[in-house]
């Protein structure tokens, strides 16, 4: 094992209350110190002068389509992907085929990603046996196999009594439950948001009451089973509120968000675009202001790409029957800083927070800080370096994103994990 | 250039085609304007009067035309829209007159593919050329559109040909009223375009009224819950005492195919106020000027 000595970077650790220009010694593996003026013989060093030294970033919805969909993302390919986003952690939904309802497949999931995958991959299993809303999985085994959380994100569970049975099964087995809140029939043969955008295009609506309505459901279920609720990709302003409330009646609810709902708005959609094709849709511009002031209030708690990659084949047809989803880890830092701390609508200490402690925190995986003796997952990123996002470049195995050729100021430039360098903005690993 | 839609439209395009129409309303000479010129006509979704109609004007301006449609095609082999389209570019056409399901579906293609596209009617986006041919059938009967009360009834959430309708009179200053069940009738479509206003009351829609558009009940687009069809023709179906609401003169349209005692009884249908046959007449002359404007040298 080898030692890192990571030189003169703004060191961020929240969890740490830390914000100083120091140094950060990495060591076999864990952090070893993180203070001023350090030195180690031998070591590699890395000048991070002017630079941002953080926790490593967890991304807690991934999409990384193995097994079954392998032309789409494998864990390797979505792993490197990750760690070019300056990702060191992730954690992938279960709607694979087959999808990840039992023991086996999470087991298959976590080899894979041990062999395969430079950042660490924790699965998330299904809620109910196949995602079909029914039977609940087998949660307990999936939990001993690997699992963190539960979700049938995309198919989300409609029956209120199997939801509140898996919920009290999550708070037995000691797991948050993770909800893709979308009322199926509300948002029936939806293609885009409801609103003024979805009429004059000609297209069906997903309407914001789609997700609120069961963003309520759910807190109501919460507070019946005292489960640990986390309401996934967050993107309509009441259900951003109903969250708020949950919180101040001491609920333990918690949500993320996209950076795509807060960057963009159904109006910056180009008509007919299906790499602006999501589920939840881009929302109204209130609704963007919604997530927005989510992110400051505390209403939420994680921001988290939904990676969803598909393949050119499958988005390359009449709007209303691409495939929903799109590509979301290597512009993710890009965009929070534009969007939220470059505008001063958060701190970056708040930024990190969102990417660091607090998913780590809501998964209960020992990651997102830099007290010594932890794991040595580090994210190292910039803050005003102009660059463009060249969709040819990524390291997905998928070209399905809206933000290709933006222009950013600041991002990732160098992922570590475990005391390793994954990823390099120049290459040098 | 292609014509996707009339949003995007500028008036004095516009007012071009039907000043350009009317020297074709009344002769059915052929002639030779388009000769040696290729019209494909692409139909993913069945359509006789506007198939029809594009064939028609195509022949009489000399063009050569195909028409293919969507169940004899290759797309039910499972090629994709963007092959089949492609595959078709690649035979030369000097346009492609298409119909498909799916909102927004020309639009897709004219991004990939050079060839003009003609929207003869996507999903439930627009219809353009039937809205120049709507507005040439009321400038028959009017001198100008500014200020006409004109009244659309139906299922209008659905309708392509409301859209194009809204676009193409509120360019030219005339209050377009819509009128539906509340389902199909979303609020937001006030705001498509200035002067439009939204009424669940077909009485108050047509009191006034210098037009009266009605939309065909399109079972087939209606993924809800439908009105009940009794209570349709009730609330929302046109009968002949309604007509003496609006103007006197008022003329009474469709886009057709109509559907008689369902949105409109058979007496208003035949009435001499309706101009629904004056409509597929001039769906000829409007679509020859569309297809010289897009196909001619």
């Amino acid at each position: 094992m080898s030692t890192l000595l990571i030189k003169n970077g703004r060191v961020m650790d929240p969890a740490n209350g830390l914000d100083a220009v120091s140094d950060v010694l990495l060591r076999d593996g864990k952090v070893a110190a993180v203070g001023a003026g350090l030195t180690a013989a031998g070591a590699r060093v890395f000048d991070a002068t002017g630079m941002v030294v953080t926790p490593g970033f967890v991304d807690m919805h991934v999409h990384f389509r193995e097994p079954g969909f392998e032309h789409s993302e494998t864990i390797e390919s979505g792993g490197r992907a990750a760690a070019a986003g300056g990702f060191t952690s992730v954690a992938c939904m279960p709607n694979t085929m087959p999808v990840n309802d039992s023991a086996t497949v999470t087991t298959y999931i976590v080899e894979r990603a041990r062999k395969l995958s430079p950042v660490n991959v924790y699965p998330i299993g299904a809620i109910t046996k196949g995602s079909a809303g029914e039977e609940l999985a087998a949660i307990g085994s999936m939990k001993q196999a690997g699992i963190v959380a539960i979700s049938d994100d995309g198919r989300p569970v409609m029956n209120a009594r199997v939801m509140r049975r898996a919920m009290e099964t999550a708070k037995a087995f000691g797991i948050p439950l993770i909800n893709h809140c979308e009322d199926l029939h509300l948002s029936a043969g939806g293609d885009m948001h409801e609103g003024m955008e979805s009429v004059r295009l000609g297209l069906r609506g997903i309407p914001g009451c789609s997700e609120d309505v069961m963003v309520a459901r759910d807190i109501l279920l919460a507070e019946v089973t005292g489960v640990k609720y986390h309401v996934a990709h967050i993107s309509a302003r009441y259900s951003v509120a109903m969250v708020n409330f949950a919180k101040q009646r001491g609920l333990p609810v918690t949500s993320e968000v996209t950076p795509h709902h807060f960057a963009l708005a159904d109006t910056d959609m180009a008509p007919y675009d299906s790499n602006y094709r999501m589920k939840p849709p881009l929302r109204a511009c209130i609704d963007v202001e919604g997530v927005t002031e989510g992110l400051v209030n505390g209403a939420i708690d994680a921001i988290a790409t939904d990676h969803a990659p598909h393949p050119g084949s499958e988005k390359m047809q009449e709007f209303e029957r691409c495939p929903f989803g799109i590509t979301g880890l290597e512009h993710a830092i890009g965009l929070a800083l534009e969007k939220l701390v470059h505008p001063g609508l958060i701190s970056l200490g708040r930024m990190v927070e969102l990417f660091t402690v607090n998913p780590a925190r809501i998964l209960q995986i020992p990651k997102g800080k830099l007290t010594p003796g932890a794991d040595a997952d580090v994210t190292i990123f910039d803050l005003d370096r102009p660059w463009t996002f060249d969709v040819n470049q990524s390291l997905s195995k998928s070209r399905n994103t809206p933000f290709h050729g933006h222009a950013f100021r600041g991002g990732q430039v160098a992922t570590i994990v475990g005391g390793e360098f994954v990823w390099r903005l120049d290459g040098m690993l | 250039m292609s014509l996707l839609g009339i949003e995007g439209l500028a008036r004095p395009e516009i007012e071009a085609i039907l000043h350009r129409a009317k020297d074709f309303q009344s002769s059915t000479a052929k002639l030779d304007t388009l000769r040696n010129r290729l019209l494909v006509n692409l139909f993913f979704e069945n359509s006789t009067r506007t198939r029809t109609s594009f064939e028609i004007a195509a022949k009489r301006l000399g063009a050569d035309t195909i028409s293919i449609t969507a169940s004899a095609s290759s797309t039910s082999k499972g090629e994709s829209l963007v092959d089949t389209l492609n595959t078709l570019g690649a035979m030369r056409p000097h346009a492609i007159v298409m119909r498909h399901a799916a909102s927004g579906a020309p639009h897709f293609l004219a991004r990939y593919l050079p060839t003009p596209i003609i929207n003869a009617g996507d999903g439930t986006h627009e219809h353009p050329t039937q809205a120049l041919l709507d507005a040439r059938t009321i400038l028959d009967n009017r001198p100008s559109l500014e200020g006409l009360r004109v009244v659309i009834i139906g299922d209008i959430a659905h309708s392509r040909v409301a859209r194009s309708n809204v676009h193409l009179l509120s360019k030219f200053g005339a209050n377009v009223v819509l009128c539906g069940p509340a389902p199909l009738l979303p609020p937001q479509l006030a705001s498509l375009a200035p002067h439009v206003s939204l009424t669940y009351d077909i009485r108050e829609a047509i009191a006034g009224a210098d037009v009266i558009m009605m939309l065909r009940v399109q079972l087939e687009r209606q993924h809800e819950t439908p009105f009940p069809p009794g209570d349709y023709f009730k609330f929302y179906g046109l009968r002949p005492d309604h007509l003496q609401l609006a103007k006197p003169d008022v003329i009474v349209m469709h886009p057709g195919p109509i559907n008689r005692g369902r949105e409109i009884s058979s007496e208003v249908a035949d009435s001499k106020r309706s101009v629904i046959l004056n409509q597929v007449e001039n769906g000829i002359a409007v679509r020859m000027a569309v297809l010289e404007r897009v196909m001619g040298a």
